[in-house]
């Protein structure tokens, strides 16, 4: 296939027209040593028909969240998409637009970013939201980096109970040297808040909490709130966004910022991306928040009208003073998370955060009778860790039992659920858990 | 104007449920303490599926796409996005696939994720490619701190600063800030191009590297590229190469043969896969061997004709994002290069580039062209002469052609040129298009002669007129603050 | 372009009012022009020791942000709270609306900056 629609004669008339007698000629100006004096090797053109046998042979080596019932969570979840999402997000108005720049003709575009900055702030209780970073990880080491410069300190206070992925994310940006991160470790599922509130000090930029937590379970924040307040640092939270159906919004336990993964609003699994990073803070950081920011104005008529604004703070304008150097929102998918919280509303949405939480617990109490014991012993939400010897090897069996298996530790099985599970399914899983299959 | 969202709310229209539930539906208070439950339910919108499915249709309205006509916009690479990319990302076997599953259940997915990184290899010139980084600024970041690491892994602390021409996306200086580099930035001559002299009296033991973008931001190509590669050698650098212009080459000459030592890629640019109105994108960053040990984990390799993740590489910087980077992006650009081979990758730099040009030598009719020589794929216009003589401003031009139903070039950048306006036609374009374009911009040049204001009230088509940019930056209202 | 004759000046288009020990810092026509309209002034905390050289605020307008420079070192005594909520005074009338006040260490350090004859000579090279 070819996207190039001149035909020769006229690409001949072209060249004649503005001067140039060959293609060749319009090369001139690359030095020969440094030209590829042979074709690149990969391989020739191919037409539709081949491409889609060839696509479709590719994705059918992997097996899928439809065919098989999928306990893998972890930072990804499996959950139901709205049909009108994909036919929405197939308008090509939407999908193949650039950055909103020209506002008067991408009021559409701003608006909806409007409408998602909203609705992050109605879900975290937070003041300000931006129109969406990478994803979870990269959106948490933004969060801290943030901090460290608002901050008087540089110290980053990690408990191990965040998700390793995001740890390891915040770690390579800290190789800016702009960030000090200390890890404090807990055996016990949930972070060591008093150890955690010993180490806030006056160099203390932030700590980071992750609710719920990598294994699941619910975290105390209020107290490491208090603490790092009154050194004058700030709260990083970390937060499943279906969790916030029924958990107490980070505004209200003291968070100064709120990150995290938004793939589980309509966007699908796709091996892990694209996804968006979710972004809220308090008041104060408006103006240094990173990423666009869309705001309300009027047009010269006094009309409503939509504008990325509060750019001062981005790269193009600040250059090497810039404290990020992101200059894109993941805005489709952004797109597909208002457009998922449109579709299910609040009433949905609880629904599903609730029907997630009973069936991990109807799991957890299913998997206890069948003699299995879990990790630990706190309140979760919708995941959870069960003790075995070989998650490997229980992961193969499942696999043959037409169930994907949960995250492997070392020692356990991390266990997530959305509302597509049903009991059926949980009970299969308990029963090869429980070596009865 | 569109009511928003909210506006919108009808207490009880919505009606999406979840299917009856099978187990038991304990009373969350009793399985989660009462001091984690939040009072009330988020009061997000009540709407209905038909008023839902109507709001997002009247927003696509008021947006504009490639799918919609000409969008000349500079260093950005508006290209068309062939449509057999999302169906091919959309295919069950790539969009429903968990990161976590099994290697033996995405083989598929590790398989495509394996080629692709071999294919930009190879339009590179480079010997390892992570596809991890989301975004052009996020690949530069992942580039920027490899250069950092493999400094550092030589003992080699002093090289505290990069450069970074004056010519530069915005992104360059920011990403070295970030990454901890200080910023020395390098002039351009007259020439447009990188000033070899201001360099050589820059370098010192203390420069990491150089960033540069080649063909350049006023889309000429750096002819001294070998003395420039050879100076920051000598000197103990490396040379980054920002892949925003890659369109222009690609076929044609490689980053790698040019003496780059780390290339960042805009997979949204170059390879066809959509803007999406801001991102998604993906910015795959290739190295030279001697760089490869620092790349992020995972890669993936291939053992005894199975793929694997390779996370067993000690000198790695680490990871730049959760899992392996824009998988559904990366499929749609796969697909591209796929369909294109060599012999369509090479035409599309070609047919870039005869459209730049053919552009550039028609508007100088009307246009003030500050570098009028051949260029690659985009050229820098100016409206010196409409602003001289009628003060209309690259602005107003840009505004006005919204009402000839184009979207602007990029204004205002690069900063070295004065009201520039950067134009890349990218090879997807017709000469009917490109000629409906020059009339459109000569026509404005007209205006701009007998009816400045005409142009410098523009847009008049569009559903709201020029909005009001500093009350939004003095009193920013950035969510919507009503009640129901 | 308005350049007082009571006021001293830096290269970096501020402008200094001296009064005792205190000095009132600014930023000046030609500055509050080029940048446009201004939309936040982010001011020093009260005392804050500053350097000489040292960037002490930033004043942003929608396309432009700038950081204002001390040329003298010494406290923080005031900051102009006006500017938080009406960004616009320095468009309006930069020199009476002056962004700080500084209780300056070393008088000397003064010498160094520009009378307004010299400053009118700089602004012109400028543009």
């Amino acid at each position: 296939m070819k996207y190039t629609p001149n035909s020769p004669t006229v690409v001949e008339d072209m060249l004649r027209s503005t001067g140039f007698s060959s293609l060749d000629e319009l090369f001139t100006d690359i030095p020969e040593a440094i030209k590829l004096k042979r074709e690149l090797n990969l391989g020739s053109g191919r037409g539709e028909i081949e491409l889609t046998r060839e696509l479709k042979g590719l994705a059918a080596k992997n097996l899928t969240t439809e065919d098989y019932a999928c306990f893998l969570g972890a930072g990804a979840y499996d959950h139901y998409i709205p049909a009108a999402i994909d036919q929405l997000l197939l308008r090509s108005e939407f999908y193949t637009a650039y950055t909103p720049y020209q506002a008067e003709i991408s009021q559409g575009i701003l608006q909806s970013i409007f409408e998602y900055q909203s609705m992050i702030c109605l879900l975290t209780g937070m003041d300000v939201a931006n129109a969406s970073m990478y994803d979870g990880g990269s959106a948490l080491a933004e969060a801290c980096n943030l901090a460290c410069t608002n901050a008087k300190g540089k110290k980053v206070l990690l408990p191990d109970t965040v998700h390793p992925e995001y740890v390891q994310v915040l770690k390579t940006y800290a190789i800016s040297g702009k960030m000090d991160i200390v890890t404090v470790p807990s055996d016990r599922g949930v972070s060591d808040l008093d150890k955690m509130i010993s180490l806030v000090d006056k160099d203390t930029a932030c700590v980071v909490i992750q609710q719920p937590n990598f294994f699941g379970h619910l975290e105390e924040v209020e107290k490491l709130a208090d603490a790092v307040h009154g050194q004058k640092g700030f709260l990083v939270m970390a937060v499943d966004p279906i969790s916030l159906a029924i958990l107490k919004p980070p505004a209200e336990l003291g968070a100064d910022i709120v990150v995290g993964e938004g793939q589980p609003l309509g966007n699908s699994l796709s091996f892990g991306g694209p996804y968006l990073g979710f972004f809220a803070a308090s008041k104060k950081f408006l103006r240094k928040l990173p990423g666009r920011i869309v705001g309300q104005t009027t047009d010269t008529e006094g009309r409503r009208a939509f504008v990325l604004t509060l750019q001062a703070r981005e790269q193009h304008i600040r250059r090497e003073k810039a404290s990020s150097n992101i200059c894109s929102n993941q805005a489709l998918n952004a797109l597909a998370a208002t457009m998922y919280l449109t579709l299910i509303g609040s009433t949905g949405l609880q629904a599903i955060a609730t029907r997630c939480h009973q069936l991990a617990v109807y799991a957890a109490q299913e998997l206890e009778k069948a003699g299995l014991k879990l990790k630990y012993q706190h309140p979760f939400f919708r995941e959870f860790a069960v003790l075995m010897d070989d998650p490997a090897g229980v992961n193969d069996r499942l696999l043959q039992n037409g169930i994907i298996g949960g995250y492997e530790l070392p020692d356990a099985m991390l266990l997530a659920f959305t509302e597509k599970r049903t009991r059926a399914e949980i009970d299969r899983l308990v029963a090869v858990l429980g070596g009865r299959a | 104007m569109s009511k928003l969202i909210f506006e919108k709310n009808h207490k009880g229209s919505n009606s999406f449920t979840i299917p009856p539930a099978d187990i038991p539906e304990v009373d969350i208070a009793a399985t989660i303490p009462p001091s984690f439950l939040r009072e009330a339910a988020p009061h997000l919108p009540d709407i209905s599926e038909v008023e839902a499915v109507r709001h997002f249709v009247d927003l696509s309205h008021k947006a504009y796409g490639v799918d919609n006509g000409f969008y000349p916009l500079g260093s950005c690479t508006m290209k068309y996005s062939p449509k057999i990319n999302e169906w091919a990302a959309r295919l069950p076997g790539f969009s429903n696939i968990h990161p976590y599953q099994p290697a033996q259940t995405v083989q598929g997915a590790m398989e495509l994720l394996y080629n692709m990184q071999n294919l930009l290899a190879e339009i590179t010139g480079m010997d390892a490619v992570t596809l991890q980084p989301a975004a052009g600024a996020h690949g530069e970041m992942t580039g920027v701190m490899v250069i950092k690491a493999y400094h550092q892994h030589r003992n080699d602390h002093h090289r505290t600063k990069m450069m970074v021409p004056d010519s530069a996306h915005g992104t360059n200086p920011a990403t070295a800030n970030v990454v901890g580099f200080d910023v020395i930035e390098v002039k351009s001559n007259s020439r447009g191009l990188v000033d070899l002299e201001d360099l050589k009296s820059k370098m010192s033991p203390e420069i990491a590297g150089l960033m540069l973008t080649n063909p350049n931001t006023l889309g000429l190509f750096e002819e001294e590229i070998q003395d420039i590669a050879a100076v920051i050698h000598e000197a103990g650098g490396l040379l980054y190469y920002d892949g925003a212009n890659l369109n222009a080459i690609m076929g044609i000459s490689r980053p790698g043969d040019m003496g780059f030592d780390v290339v960042h890629l805009n997979l949204h640019k170059t390879f066809s896969t959509p803007h999406g109105g801001g991102g998604p994108g993906s910015g795959p960053v290739g190295v030279k061997s001697h760089l490869a040990d620092y790349l992020p984990v995972p890669l993936v390799v291939k053992e005894n004709d199975k793929y694997v993740f390779d996370y067993n590489r000690p000198q790695s910087i680490g990871k730049v994002k959760n899992f392996y980077g824009n998988f559904g992006v990366i499929v749609k650009a796969y697909t591209y290069i796929l369909a294109l081979g060599a012999e369509g990758i090479k035409d599309a730099a070609q047919q870039a580039v005869l459209n730049a040009n053919y552009l550039r030598q028609q508007l100088k009719k009307d246009y003030h062209i500050p570098f009028d020589r051949l260029c690659k794929h985009e050229f820098v216009a100016t409206a010196k002469t409409q602003m001289d003589e009628n003060g209309v401003t690259t602005l107003d031009i840009a505004k006005r052609l919204t009402d000839y139903g184009f979207h602007p070039p990029t204004v205002y950048f690069p900063l070295i040129v004065k009201e520039a306006l950067m134009i890349e036609p990218t090879e997807t374009e017709t000469k009917e298009r490109l000629d409906d374009f020059l009339q459109a911009m000569s026509a404005i040049a007209e205006e701009a002669r007998n009816h400045p204001e005409i142009v410098t009230a523009a847009p008049n088509n569009a559903v709201i007129t020029r909005v009001d940019e500093v009350t939004a930056a003095r009193n920013p209202i950035v969510k919507w603050e009503d009640n129901f | 372009m308005n350049i007082p004759k009571n006021l001293l000046y830096t290269s970096e288009h501020e402008w200094i009012r001296v009064d005792g020990d205190q000095v009132y810092l600014g930023i000046t026509d030609f500055a509050q022009h080029h940048l446009g309209d201004i939309v936040f002034v982010e001011l020093p905390e009260l005392d804050t020791e500053v350097v000489s050289g040292d960037s002490i605020a930033v004043v942003e307008s929608v396309k432009a942000v700038s950081s204002v420079y001390s040329p003298v070192s010494g406290t923080v005594v005031e900051n102009n709270e006006e500017l938080e909520d009406s960004p616009e005074l320095l468009n309006e009338d930069p020199y009476t609306n002056h962004i700080a006040v500084i209780n300056i260490d070393n008088p000397d350090q003064l010498e160094d900056l520009m009378s307004p004859a010299a400053y009118e000579a700089f602004c012109a090279e400028q543009e």
